[in-house]
């Protein structure tokens, strides 16, 4: 055993509740309150998880965030996750964990062999090599080498994450002594705070190093500060990370829970931000510096102090900075025999008591295999050791600040990046500054928050011992004997950064994709400065002369899950429903999404054979007489002095000199010319006019009426009023179509003088109006009524009783497709496409003959525009006997050995009513080609058709009077 | 120094300590004069350069990039390589394209890791089952390799996707490109680099174009953060940024910059071995060699050169792809990133002579150029070399906006990226 | 998520609104205009890095607007109403 758990302290655990889980299916004993890692430490457990590349062994690092090595996937009593960090996630009961990137185990991986030849696989060969014949052919081996955790394929959603946006004046990030001073500072003044930390319990570096505040022990400070805030009705979150800061300073938060439920996702808009995000340890530079317990030393006493886990017997301090003192002292009280090696000569701080301190030395190796046995010093000196604690300084937190566009300055003297200049609506303040000694800390947060107001609460005040700072920089150095890891997740050597600068990757973005250094689940927390150290070292220059990389959210990785929040199923893109669905429902329809709206495809059921009720449906409306529901279709009113004029100008066709109470069919055309949508337009009076667009195109259409309204004609000279949801219409179609309406006693004469084809009409059903619009999308004689969508279920329901005399027929939408194709009537998006003008649909009239303004009018005359070879708007008619042309089909034209298209199939049925197929096409110069026969390929087969007229069914339109 | 790429000159190298590597490319100063320049160091820039040495012998040629060589977009994007597209226009360019990328690691001696995994495009419902189906028939007539799939064999080539009935955007089917797949975004940039700096190119970094020198109403070189340098042909291929330089040379494009995100998972395990897009939700997505899930979606809503994510789009695109792949809700995000496109009212490139004489332009790829640039290179050095079209780039000319003969394949086929 | 403010609804979130081009590019109209400058018109934009002058739209309240906002760093300057704004 070197590993042991002390038999008293630990401030974060509760022994009197044991818990135990698993591990790489071993059980493993801890107290709530314990990590994964702090568990697995106190079991001696070394090797906890398998480097990326090269599956190395390797063990705990640290003991937060930056973790890079224990990775584990859990499940069991957790919802599963894959690449969990260790060193934050709580040891829950009867959790089943298990390493990553290693078969069977962490301990024992198959893979392991590929380290000896880790001298062949440098950063980057994969560039060098696997050329022939062909990457494919490697790549599923590499693939299967490669990736951490495992995904569960049975895994099933807890229902989706919450998301909650705020609004607050302060948010501070981190509740360690800087951040708990900011929150309480901005409490003081007034203001609503957000504290937030990532750590279950909140203190940060109070948590486990000595300070005492206002005369108070850190632990006592830290609950009463928080007590203060929280009682002031502040908002405190623990497990908390705050991981991206964007535009306009959105500041998003991911919230653990650790009791089942999904993470939280939280928007915050604060006025101000403060950053206390504290700083993180590094590793120092020496050969084999990867094995598992060699471990950063502020994470040995954070294991030490919280959790009572000491992790060796023979330890070896190393640093170049003052911090490990306070490790070194602490482990060697706690009862190991510590060595402090420490870089610096001159102007230590004193050598704790117990600690035997071998000033001006540096490790430059260690070894063993599966865990550490010892180390050497650069005078040769050996020693042997069970654990290697390490700080090679400290590195700011900065990746906040950074992602909210701030620059950083460096520092020489604390050999670190710090925040530069300041960035509106941000402060910083404590380790993330710079600040070291507890009263820095302190007067740095004041500082950070004095721009917010004057405050009542008095700034804390450090009564203690203080910590100094001074540190010697660190870095690795250039031909350095052995492989010194810089970043420990992607297995990233010293060596490699020397071969990207020989490679002339000296580009400190190049240095990070050639060697993939920092772009671990770590994101190189403790690894990108080294790497950066070593390229300025290599090429001659200064570390901020090489910069670093771009900061990018996440700053620890975030549930997918939380992101997409309840934003799934049917709120991805809700569908819109008929006022009547449960009607149609209730008539045995089969629903389906056109256009965004969920409609009645056909009735019959969902048992019934789709294509028999269909054409059913579609023969025996054309017999007397059928009901479908159209509400649909756009209602758009247009109103004011210039509505006429508007009209004009939207549509392709003159539509000012409809006369009140008829309506027209017309194109509304893009500006590019594309025919964008076409509908009936009602003048309802001399300034208001009716605009019915089709179903999939109201809010768009809609848009561009506001925007023309807007931009060209004004506020007062037209208004548009959107009433498409108010309004239900119900249509009724066919030979019988006006006997069944009549019977419906709606309080207006149908006769076809007062009531024409194209004519609207004002009635009553009971107590309500309805309109009554005479136009038809099937060829036959038909109606809409439209009535108020609150009472459409009456009128409905009439009809459906009134028809049953008549032999009506209820009719989906894919009947009444049928229909219109039979009638070669054109449904937009479907039958055109967004190149198709409107002459190419054989409109041609207004493009030749209008004289005033209308949308696109000037791309009808482009040299495309006039171009013969368009693809025009025919029917297709196929030989006897033979089935439907598949939509999608194209005409063919072969020449110079080379298929062409030439247009294809936008719409192809079988007609009941005509007793074969039909179909329509756009094909090229089809206008003037019907009669012609044309080859056409659909999935490799041949088959031929001849162009006709779009119109297969009552060319002369007769049946709309019938 | 070991000049050549291979399995053995990478285990000898081992044995000494891989100190024997020459640089990838050289970084010389750059000279006074050129005989070429090429402005932008992306893909579409560095092949450009690589051809005009390599398929014209211009061989003094500057590669100007302000910043470092594929830091743009072609560092940025999701790597998908396809060339199923629907008008021959179109599929001309990219099927040169994907045929050089085919031979591209042999050209390049770099491995380029061309991975042709296959890409399926989903279809929702009976209508975009109908818009696949008129896709595929026009690839097949134009020679590229396409199929229609059954909802059977979507499943067998990516299982974990959502087949319930009643999912919001239920699966019926799909498209299917066999030798799509994606490639390595870095390497593209680095082999062409490598491959034109041997052949005698100076790519120059930190070299950012501040003006054109116009004299006599031609272009005669470019004023840089690195001095003045001078060339009679110069080429741009700046994505992005082309309005910035257009504005310089004295015209406007009809380019809108807009970012478009990425997102990544963390690594994990195989689980999804082809690419598949979703046009319900908009996302495409793949998993990367080192076991990243590479999520892509809509572009963003305000035009920017802001190059940086957000959440909005970010949230809606997580939401797509879940409801694509509903056991990917327990990965995590790693990385998310944006580059700036240069989006064009058809989605088509713009390729050819610009209205400054001297100055040929290359851009408009907008989220679709990464599986362009052997293309892009080939033509836009063709223009540069002999001063005239190739036969491939013709449609593409700025000119087409004029005439109105746009290519427009979201208007054709319903497919952009 | 960036805020812009819509003149008659005040700040809102970014998702609301929706872009309608560069502010000044006026439609020529007539059958007669030159293909380049219908061109133009339809297709050619600044496209600006930086400050920039553009009409949006809030699609809750439908009003178009201009704004002024920095295409680099995304501060908004200015929204303005369309009826006060010379947006020509
Ligand atoms: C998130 C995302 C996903 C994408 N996914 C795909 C995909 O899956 N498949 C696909 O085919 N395409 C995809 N794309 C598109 C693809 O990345 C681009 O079309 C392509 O990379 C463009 O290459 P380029 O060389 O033209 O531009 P870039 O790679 O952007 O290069 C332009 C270069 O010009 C430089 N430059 C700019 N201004 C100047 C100046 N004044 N002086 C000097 N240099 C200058 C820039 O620094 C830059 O390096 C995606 C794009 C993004 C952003
Ligand atoms: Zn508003």
């Amino acid at each position: 055993m070197t590993a042991s758990r002390l038999s008293s302290g630990g401030s974060a655990i509760d022994r009197s509740r044991p818990i135990s889980f698993s591990f790489d299916g071993r059980t493993v004993q801890g107290f709530e309150g314990d990590t994964i890692a702090s568990a697995l430490l106190a079991a001696d457990v070394a090797v906890v998880g398998r480097s990326f590349k090269y599956h190395r062994p390797r063990g705990i690092w640290g003991a937060g965030v930056e973790e890079p090595n224990a990775l584990v996937d859990v499940a069991g009593s957790v919802r599963a996750t894959p690449n969990t960090r260790a060193t934050t996630e709580p040891a829950l009961a009867g959790l089943v964990a298990k390493s990553v990137n290693a078969t069977p185990n962490a301990a024992a991986d198959r893979n392991a062999f590929i380290d000896r030849f880790s001298r062949f696989i440098p950063a980057a060969f994969y560039y060098k090599t696997f050329m022939w014949p062909d990457w494919h052919l490697f790549e599923p081996r590499i693939r299967a080498v490669a990736g951490l955790g495992k995904v569960d394929p049975d895994w099933k959603s807890p229902g989706p994450a919450d998301q909650i946006n705020r609004h607050c004046d302060v948010l501070v990030v981190g509740a360690g002594p800087a951040g708990l001073a900011a929150a309480k500072l901005a409490a003081g003044a007034g203001k609503s705070v957000i504290l937030v930390d990532d750590q279950p319990l909140l203190g940060g570096s109070l948590l486990h190093r000595d300070a005492e505040i206002d005369g108070k022990p850190a632990a006592a400070w830290v609950d009463g500060t928080v007590a203060e805030i929280e009682g002031a009705g502040h908002l405190v979150l623990s497990s908390t990370t705050a991981f991206g800061i964007y535009d306009h300073n959105l500041i998003a938060l991911n919230q653990r829970h650790h009791d089942g439920r999904p993470d939280t996702l939280w928007r915050v808009r604060p006025r101000q931000i403060v950053l206390a995000t504290g700083a993180i340890e590094r590793p120092l530079p020496f050969a084999n510096n990867d094995l598992p317990r060699i471990m950063s030393a502020d994470a040995a006493l954070a294991y030490l102090r919280r959790y009572a886990v000491l992790i060796g017997r023979r330890i070896v301090v190393a640093t170049n900075n003052d911090s490990a003192y306070e490790v070194a002292g602490a482990l060697a009280t706690a009862g190991a025999d510590v060595t402090l090696v420490e870089m610096r000569k001159n102007a230590l701080p004193a050598a704790p008591s117990g600690v035997k301190l071998l000033a001006g030395r540096a490790l430059v190796s260690a070894r063993g295999g599966m865990r550490v046995e010892g180390v050497t010093l650069d005078d040769g000196t050996s020693l042997a050791a069970d654990s290697v604690v390490v700080s090679g300084g400290w590195t700011p937190t900065v990746h906040l600040f950074c992602q909210a566009r701030g620059k950083l300055a460096w520092d020489e003297t604390r050999a670190a990046f710090l925040p530069g200049d300041p960035v509106e609506g941000i402060s910083v303040a404590g380790a993330l500054n710079g600040a070291v000694a507890l009263s820095d800390v302190f007067s740095s947060a004041a500082k950070a928050t004095s721009a917010i107001g004057e405050t009542k609460a008095v700034a804390p005040r450090s009564t203690g011992a203080e910590a100094i700072g001074g540190v010697l920089a660190a870095w690795p150095i250039p031909s350095a004997k052995g492989r010194v890891w810089i970043d420990y997740q992607n297995d990233v050597t010293a060596k490699d950064v020397e071969l990207a600068a020989r490679e002339n990757f000296v580009s400190v973005e190049h240095l990070k994709r050639y060697t993939t250094l920092g772009m671990a689940t770590d994101q190189g927390k403790t690894s990108n400065l080294a790497g950066l150290a070593l390229m300025a070292n290599i090429t001659g220059r200064t570390v901020p002369e090489v910069g670093t990389t771009t900061y990018r959210p996440p700053f620890t990785p975030v549930p997918l899950a939380s992101f997409a929040g309840a934003l799934g199923g049917e709120l991805m893109s809700p569908v819109r429903r008929l006022p009547l669905e449960n009607v149609h429902r209730a008539n045995g329809a089969v629903f389906q999404e056109y256009g965004g709206w969920l409609r009645p495809a056909h009735y019959g059921g969902a048992g019934a054979d789709a294509d028999r009720t269909i054409q059913d449906e579609a023969r025996r409306a054309r017999q007397s007489v059928a009901l479908f529901d159209g509400s649909t279709l756009g209602k758009i009113e247009v109103m004011g002095p210039k509505a006429a004029e508007f009209v004009d100008f939207i549509y392709y066709n003159t539509m000012s000199t409809l006369k009140p109470g008829r309506c027209r069919y017309g194109f509304m055309l893009s500006e590019n010319g594309v025919v964008f949508d076409d509908g009936i337009l009602v003048r309802l009076d001399e300034n208001r006019f009716v605009v019915s667009c089709s179903t999939s195109h109201v809010a768009s259409v809609h848009a561009r009426l506001e925007e023309w309204r807007q931009d060209r004609f004004g506020r007062g000279a037209v208004y548009i009023h959107n009433a498409t949801s108010e309004m239900a219409t119900l249509t009724v179609s066919g030979p019988n179509s006006k006997k069944l309406l009549e019977a419906l006693d709606l309080g207006l004469s149908l006769d076809d003088a007062e009531l024409p084809h194209m004519a609207i009409g004002e009635g009553r059903f009971g107590e309500d109006a309805v309109r009554i619009a005479r136009v038809s999308f099937t060829g036959d004689r038909s109606y809409e009524v439209s009535i108020r969508a609150d009472r459409a279920e009456p009128l409905w329901a009439r009809m459906q009783e009134t028809g049953k005399a008549l032999d009506a027929v209820t009719i989906g939408l894919e009947a009444l497709m049928i229909l219109r194709a039979e009638k070669g009537y054109i449904v937009i998006g479907k039958d055109t496409d967004g190149t198709t003008l409107p002459h190419d649909l054989g409109v041609d009239g207004p493009r030749t003959k209008r004289k005033n303004e209308y949308v696109g009018r000037r791309s009808l005359f482009t040299d495309v525009a006039m171009q013969e070879s368009r693809l025009q708007f025919v029917g297709l008619s196929v030989a006897e006997g033979e089935p439907p042309l598949a939509t999608g089909t194209h005409a063919i034209a072969k020449g110079g050995g080379k298929l062409r298209s030439q247009g294809f199939v936008t719409s192809s049925y079988h007609s009941p009513t005509l007793g074969r197929p039909i179909a329509l096409a756009l094909i090229e110069r089809g206008a003037s080609r019907h009669g012609e026969t044309i080859d056409l390929q659909h999935l490799g087969m041949l088959r031929h058709a001849t162009i006709t007229g779009p119109c297969a069914f009552d060319p002369s339109g007769e049946r709309l009077n019938a | 120094m070991t000049r050549r790429y291979s399995a053995l000159s990478l285990f000898k190298e081992g044995l000494a300590g891989q100190k024997g590597w020459e640089p990838a490319w050289r970084s010389p100063e750059p000279k006074k004069t050129y005989d070429a320049i090429v402005i932008g160091g992306g893909g579409h820039g560095l092949a450009t350069a690589y051809y005009l040495a390599k398929n014209h012998g211009i061989t003094n040629v500057a590669l100007l990039e302000k910043g470092w060589i594929g830091g743009g977009n072609t560092g940025r994007n999701t790597t998908v390589v396809r060339s199923n597209y629907y008008y021959p226009e179109s599929v001309a360019i990219y099927d040169l394209a994907h045929r050089l990328y085919e031979g591209l690691s042999a050209d390049l001696n770099y491995n380029v890791m061309l991975s042709q995994r296959g890409m399926v495009f989903l279809a929702h419902s009976i209508n975009e089952m109908e818009i696949t189906a008129r896709t595929v028939n026009a690839m097949q007539i134009n020679g590229i390799d396409a199929e229609i799939f059954s909802v059977d064999d979507v499943r067998r080539v990516a299982p974990l996707l959502n087949f319930a009935p009643d999912a919001r955007f239920p699966i019926l089917g799909g498209g299917w490109q066999g030798r799509a797949g994606t490639a390595r975004h870095d390497a593209v940039a680095w082999g062409y680099a490598r491959g034109a700096s041997r052949l005698g190119v100076d790519i120059i970094q930190n070299c950012e174009i501040t003006d054109f020198i116009i004299e006599g109403g031609r272009c005669r070189g470019v004023h840089t953060t690195r001095g003045t340098i001078r060339a009679d042909r110069i080429g741009m291929a700046v994505a992005g940024h082309s309005s910035v330089l257009a504005a310089k040379a004295g015209f406007r494009l009809p380019v809108n910059s807009y970012a478009l995100q990425a997102c990544v998972s963390e690594p994990v395990k195989p689980i999804l071995d082809t690419v598949v897009l979703s046009p319900g939700t908009g996302v495409y997505v793949s998993q990367s060699d080192k076991g990243e899930i590479v999520i892509g979606g809509a572009l963003d809503r305000v035009p920017s050169y802001g190059q940086r994510g957000n959440l909005p789009v970010l949230e809606g695109v997580i939401a797509g792809l879940l409801e694509m792949f509903p056991t990917f809700a327990q990965l995590k995000l790693m990385r998310q990133w944006a580059g700036i496109v240069d989006v064009v009212p058809d989605s088509s490139p713009i390729i050819g002579e610009s209205p400054l004489p001297n100055l040929f332009i290359n851009c408009g790829w907008g989220t679709g150029g990464f599986k362009a640039i052997p293309a892009g290179g080939t033509l836009l050095a063709h223009l540069l070399a002999t001063g005239k079209h190739h036969d491939i780039s013709r449609p593409f000319d700025l000119a087409r906006f004029a005439s109105g003969r746009l290519l427009d394949e979201a208007a054709g086929s319903g497919i952009a990226h | 998520m960036q805020l812009f403010t819509c003149p008659f609804c005040g700040p809102r979130d970014e998702t609301e609104f929706h872009f309608g081009g560069e502010a000044g590019n006026l439609r020529p109209d007539g059958a007669d205009v030159t293909a380049d400058r219908w061109a133009s018109y339809l297709y050619m934009r600044d496209n600006p890095k930086g400050a920039t002058r553009e009409i949006w739209v809030h699609m809750n309240c439908g009003e178009f607007f201009v704004m002024e906002r920095d295409t680099v760093n995304h501060k908004v300057e200015t929204s303005i109403a369309l009826d006060s704004a010379e947006h020509a």
